[in-house]
């Protein structure tokens, strides 16, 4: 692979105007697929969720799901577009294995939402609209998983494995138009926008918008001119750009490398680009020409949706409240000062923060763990703090640990490493490092002895293996001690004496 | 006790009466026929209407019927009235326990893991299925030689073609191999191989009867319909399959009237019968104009009143239908590929690429006819070419529609010949695809339209003594129309004949060979 020249951002904003465009491919959490009564379900066994709509068998027949068009008509009133009061579904031919009639079911030249807009909020508080050309739906295809090359892809690989689950479910395609005038925050522009589509598609509930898992995919286009030029140059595609820091990296990459193009007198490739985390570049894809031949028509086995204006409304009137007023409410509500808050919206952690307010921690105590600590471990770790996998329950644990004085606030960070290592659950890794405050074995056992004799029948079931019985011992002795006692190493001494090992 | 031979020559009406009146089971029936196919199908010279017989589970659900009408009570009560009778399905539609090939190599030994919506309510209805019939590759023809699995023959003539692409249904009805087969109709299917084979078929309103199930060739025009010897027995079968279902979104939301009394309504005083004017005349046999008359003569007698419309557009139909049927077929048959279910064939050389193992299965597996339509198909929705062909094709279909609108305005039901000539000689017309296709000119509105056709017997052609069909047309949804009139003019030919058109056709010798279940073989176990 070889690595391409680039320019400076610094350089290449001297010199030239960033236009950029986005496809944001959202995948809705409906019960069933977009066109067959088959699961809509992640992470299942290959080739599970499927039915002989979904494996394009003889004689089969699409029904749309009426639930993913009521997703897509909130989607589209979310992002401020006109609904079409009829639209049609049409064929996009080709030959791939991931696609089991070997054309994709898609809407083309009438999507169900058009002309819309999305105010995105920058960094610094200022406002940038992007206008939203469309928000079209059609359904995801199956997916390959290429064996036995070295780079994962289809060139080189031995054979390629096909799992149909993905295939057929419901997508929603929002597609923008050019974005102009970002100038040098086209890059945070670019993470906002997904974000924001991303928190709209999650708020409405119509997706579980989890980046991670493909359920939001990002297309990102770039090209360049001259600043003073109004025709835009030649722009490239990188595909499948799946977290939010990767798409600011690809586009502030992808700027880079036209303007260094550009500087050699060489003209941009209009081609689709590959992303790769690894070594934040994109390499070259597919030649895309406008000239791809889809052989595009209408569905003739479905009808016209029909999306009457008091359907609409209806819809309309469900709305949950939008992402902005709900950062408005939110920061009343938690307290914050307008930096604070703005910092934790910039950092990303703001329903991480809701999330684990919800489970029981303090606003101040919340902001304190993931602004204090997780952000940073996130930043280390080079991914986004919502994929860290850290569970607001473990922040309450850590935080009333604390608190009761179990472990001090420094114990506590080190408990968190173990649990992002994954070492176990707070208390499993207080109990395993010794982290706990030392106590005397002596009262704790005469406590012990009383509480196995105060309950015969629970010892004999810890005896017969059943582990989990023991947190009815140690209730009894932590309620004997007054709470005082370290309820891990209760645990502990409670198994040795009764000969089980946990 | 009915001798078999007479048997299997009664209707499928007069079975359901006699099944009811325990004058004779399901299994004597079922068995009658399934030695008919045995005796008339196979060897050299035989119909060869049936790709698969299915004769245990036929048999299985003849008895089943047998055992709870003698069983009596609330459940014999609640038998449908078609009960017991057999009946012969296109392999075009799938089933559940039976191969289904479309008669095509790319899907030979293939079988189903569902069952069409019309297969579903033939097991509702308890019918016992006598296997599968024979068809042009993917309904693709209109003389069923185009079937990967050799031709079929014309009862009325065995060096003669049955029509197509349902030659297998309506040769099996013809030759009394069933008293009933399921068709399917994009440009003609089942009306152009019921006239040649002086049976009845019928083109439902689309959308009136569910394609869920049915092997797609062009999704906008294909329609399953029933094939039978008389037109009650025809209406009997659609009020089966007919009504709303869920999983074809094109299908109907509302059920048609009912159109078994339409056909026991017995008059058709006063009805506006429309001639077509563009539908007749030249390019049609002289024999075939003749009967054609001969109905048009008898109607006016019972008291209709015959007019003439003109429908200047369908020139153009024929045209339109063949950019609009490939273009949906290049896709529709997309699916075949070797990746999923049926037919795999490796390249013999070079790298073993997805797309060349694709190209290698749909190149072995396709047949000529199957191939043309697909390039065809392709060419028409090509960027560049999308508007001249299939966009105007769309928009003759618009004109289509209008001209049927116009003139239903004068006429309750237009009349026209079935298909221009009686049946050709197998071969006569297979390297002249230009040809065949003209078979077609008389039936193919009605599926650009969407609206209903019914054909059934009218004659024999003075040239050639063989059937000619007249084809009934009426508004969509109005198929009780066509039963009306069609079992007013049967009535009135059958006295005029002394007996059914079929009763004519020329004894079929012993079959000398076994039955070639060709696809059924393979599962033998």
């Amino acid at each position: 692979m070889d690595t391409e020249a680039i320019l400076s951002f610094e350089e290449a904003m001297e010199k030239y105007d960033p236009v950029l465009g986005f496809e944001v491919h959202v995948e809705l959490n409906t019960k069933t697929k977009m066109f067959s009564s088959a699961p809509n379900v992640f992470g299942d066994e290959p080739n599970t969720n499927v039915n002989e709509v979904d494996l394009g068998m003889p004689g089969v027949l699409p029904v749309v799901n009426k639930t993913a068009v009521e997703s897509s008509i909130k989607i589209g009133l979310a992002l401020n577009c006109k609904i079409a009061e009829s639209c049609r579904f049409a064929r996009k031919n080709y030959f791939y294995p991931d696609t089991p009639k070997n054309f994709q079911t898609s809407q083309y030249d009438e999507p169900i939402a058009y002309d819309g807009y999305l105010d995105i909020e920058l960094s610094d508080g200022t406002v940038f609209r992007v206008e939203i050309e469309r928000a079209h739906m059609e359904e995801d295809a199956g997916k390959l998983t290429h064996m036995g090359g070295a780079t994962g892809r289809i060139h080189g690989a031995d054979f390629s494995l096909v799992d149909y689950n993905r295939a057929g479910v419901p997508l929603v395609e929002i597609v923008t138009k050019p974005i102009e005038g970002a100038g040098s925050r086209a890059p945070e522009l670019a993470k906002a926008y997904v974000a924001a589509v991303r928190e709209i598609v999650k708020n409405l509930g119509v997706s579980d918008a989890r980046m991670e898992r493909g359920n939001v995919r990002c297309d990102a286009n770039v090209s360049l001119r001259p600043h003073g030029r109004e025709r835009f140059g030649i722009r490239s595609e990188t595909k499948n750009v799946n977290s939010l820091r990767a798409v600011e990296h690809a586009v502030r990459y992808e700027i880079q490398r036209h303007a260094a193009v550009l500087d050699a007198g060489n003209p941009v490739v209009q081609e689709t680009r590959h992303w790769h985390e690894d070594t934040r570049t994109t390499t070259s894809g597919r030649p895309k020409s406008d000239a791809d031949d889809y052989r595009y028509f209408p569905e003739p086995d479905l009808v016209p949706v029909v999306a009457s204006r008091e359907w609409v409304e209806e819809l309309r009137a469900t709305l949950p409240e939008p992402p902005a007023a709900r950062r408005k409410r939110l920061q009343a509500d938690w307290g914050y000062s307008d930096l604070e808050f703005r910092d934790v919206v910039n950092a990303g952690v703001m329903d991480e923060i809701e999330e684990t307010i919800a489970a029981g921690a303090s606003a101040s105590v919340a902001r304190k763990w993931w602004m204090g600590e997780i952000v940073g471990r996130a930043k280390n770790a080079d991914v986004d703090p919502g994929q860290l996998g850290v569970q607001p329950a473990t922040i309450v644990e850590l935080a009333r640990m604390v608190e009761d004085g179990k472990i001090n606030n420094k114990m506590a960070t080190e408990v968190l490493d173990g649990v992002l290592a994954g070492e176990g659950t707070p208390a499993d890794i207080v109990e395993k490092r010794g982290l706990a405050v030392v106590s005397d074995d002596g009262p704790l056992l005469e406590a012990i002895d009383a509480a196995l004799a105060a309950q015969p029948g629970v010892a004999d079931k810890i005896r017969g293996g059943k582990v989990q019985a023991v947190g009815a011992i140690v209730g009894g002795v932590m309620k004997a001690t007054r709470g005082q006692a370290d309820a891990a190493r209760v645990r502990e001494l409670i198994l040795e004496k009764l000969g089980v090992t946990a | 006790m009915t001798d078999t031979k007479t048997l299997i020559r009664l209707s499928a009406a007069r079975l359901a009466e006699k099944l009811a009146a325990g004058e004779v089971t399901s299994v004597e029936v079922t068995q009658a026929y399934l030695d008919r196919i045995a005796e008339v199908d196979g060897g050299e010279r035989g119909v060869h209407a049936f790709l698969h017989v299915n004769a245990e589970e036929a048999l299985a659900v003849a008895a089943e019927v047998d055992a709870i009408r003698a069983a009596g009570g609330a459940e014999a009560e609640a038998l449908h009235v078609l009960a017991g009778v057999p009946i012969a399905v296109k392999d075009l539609i799938v089933t559940i326990g039976q191969p289904t090939t479309a008669g095509s190599k790319i899907l030979e030994g293939w079988h189903s893991p569902y069952d069409a919506t019309v297969v579903e309510r033939l097991r509702a209805a308890k019918m016992p299925i006598l296997g599968k019939t024979n068809l042009d590759e993917f309904a693709m023809g209109s003389s069923t030689e185009h079937s990967a699995f050799g031709p079929t023959r014309n009862p009325w003539d065995l060096d003669r073609i049955p029509g197509g692409s349902g030659g297998g249904s309506a040769a099996a009805v013809a030759a009394f191999e069933a008293p009933l087969a399921l068709g399917t109709d994009t440009g003609g299917s089942i009306r152009q191989p019921g006239a040649v084979t002086g049976t009845v078929g019928v083109k439902p309103t689309y959308g009136s009867v569910s394609r869920y199930g049915a092997i797609a060739m062009a999704s906008s025009l294909d329609q399953i319909g029933p094939v039978s010897r008389t037109v009650l027995d025809s209406a009997l079968l659609h009020h089966v399959i007919g009504g709303h279902d869920s999983r074809d979104s094109t299908s109907l939301p509302d059920p048609l009237a009912d159109l078994v009394a339409a056909a026991k309504t017995g008059n058709v005083e006063g009805m506006r019968i429309g001639i077509i004017k563009e539908l007749h005349g030249e390019g049609y046999q002289a024999g075939v104009e003749n009967r054609f008359n001969d109905s048009l003569e008898i109607l006016k007698e019972a008291g209709a009143e015959i007019v003439e419309v003109s429908c200047p557009n369908f020139q153009y139909a024929l045209g339109a239908y063949y950019l609009i049927m490939p273009s949906e077929a290049s896709s529709n048959l997309a699916k075949f590929d070797g990746v999923r279910y049926g037919l795999r064939v490796l390249p013999e050389d070079g790298p073993m690429t997805i797309e060349r193992v694709m190209g290698a299965t749909r190149a072995a597996g396709f047949g000529d006819e199957v191939k043309r339509r697909i390039i065809l198909g392709t060419y028409a929705l090509s960027a560049g070419y999308y508007d001249a062909y299939y966009g105007s094709a769309q928009k003759v279909r618009t004109l289509v529609q209008r001209d049927f609108d116009a003139a239903f305005t004068v006429a309750d039901v237009l009349i026209s010949p079935t298909a221009p000539t009686t049946a050709f000689r197998l071969g006569e017309k297979l390297d002249d695809p230009l040809a065949m296709y003209l078979n077609d000119v008389a039936t193919i509105p009605a599926n650009l339209a969407g609206v209903p056709g019914l054909s059934l017997p009218g004659g024999l052609a003075d040239e050639d003594g063989l059937p000619v069909g007249i084809q009934l047309l009426a508004p969509a949804r109005e198929d009780a129309r066509l039963y009306r009139v069609g079992a007013v003019l049967e009535s009135l030919l059958e006295a005029k004949w002394g007996g059914p058109l079929l009763a004519q056709a020329p004894e079929l010798a012993a079959a000398a060979g076994p039955v070639e279940t060709l696809v059924g073989s393979q599962e033998a176990k």
